[in-house]
């Protein structure tokens, strides 16, 4: 429980079950969930860096606040474009969002 | 000193506790068909992540976790599930070779990652100061680290616009 590798290893298993979620889902929403876990294993692995290699421990925690900031924008954008691909398709399942003409 | 031994088992314990809170949560986020259940693994899975920052020594992170993402995030995508609705209706079957090829995939990915955990030599800083205050972090923020504050304000002000924007202009165009 105090070594670097458990962490990154933990990080490490978030992120690919965020990339299988990715590429196994095909509804958007879930989608946006397996990349929500993806970018929490990115930043698992900051915080595990920042504690054990880094000099100063409070960069690591600006960046992990960075990472939460832009999770939750990306968050907004997609949900708002997920809401308005329902308006015009009447489904959520990406496989019927083929056509690029309006 | 048995006093001492038996905190630390407990500390042990606790720890792979919240790593199963948010394994578990991570393959209920995946797995299940039904859209209410991954959010509920998601939320699950946040605050696993949130206790392992816990134990990463940092205890203001690990509440931004819990208000940003389980807070926020996770309670704007319930929104989005209510908005958008008939869910449990279509859910086509995903073909099992396509299954295998994703899995196969990130399998290939996390073996990558293991093998480059194990094969490097992490060394770390000769010395590592032990501040971990707010204060600290606030100072480095508005000072050495102002370019982030900066980029992140611009970047959820254009998100909050862009999502007005589309999600209020689509449906003036559908209607």
């Amino acid at each position: 429980m105090n070594a670097l590798g458990t962490y990154l290893i933990i990080a490490a298993l978030l992120f690919s079950l965020g990339l299988l979620g990715v590429l196994q889902r095909r509804n958007l929403i879930g989608m946006l969930i397996a990349v929500e876990l993806m970018l929490n294993g990115a930043s698992l692995n900051f915080m595990a860096f920042n504690r054990f290699l880094a000099p100063e421990p409070a960069v690591g925690q600006i960046v992990t606040l960075f990472i939460m900031g832009l999770a939750a924008a990306e968050a907004a954008i997609g949900l708002s474009l997920i809401l308005a691909l329902f308006r015009k398709l009447r489904s959520i399942n990406v496989e019927r969002a083929q056509q690029l003409k309006g | 000193m048995s006093f001492l031994i038996g905190t630390e088992a407990i500390a042990h314990v606790a720890f792979w506790i919240v790593v199963g809170l948010t394994f578990g949560g991570a393959v209920i986020a995946v797995f299940p068909r039904n859209i209410i259940y991954n959010v509920l693994g998601l939320v699950m899975a946040l605050s696993g992540v949130a206790g392992l920052y816990l134990y990463l020594g940092s205890f203001f992170i690990a509440l931004m976790q819990l208000l940003i993402y389980v807070g926020a995030i996770c309670i704007s995508i319930v929104f989005a599930i209510m908005l958008s609705r008939p869910l449990h209706l279509e859910v086509p079957k995903r073909s099992v070779p396509k299954v295998a090829m994703a899995a196969g995939a990130s399998a290939i990915f996390f073996a990558a990652v293991v093998g480059v955990i194990f094969k490097s030599n992490w060394v770390p800083a000769p010395e590592q100061s032990g501040d971990w205050s707010v204060v600290t972090i606030g100072h480095l923020l508005l000072t050495r680290y102002d370019l982030v504050f900066e980029v992140i304000s611009l970047v959820l002000l254009v998100a909050i616009i862009g999502a007005i924007v589309t999600a209020g202009y689509s449906r003036r165009f559908s209607s």
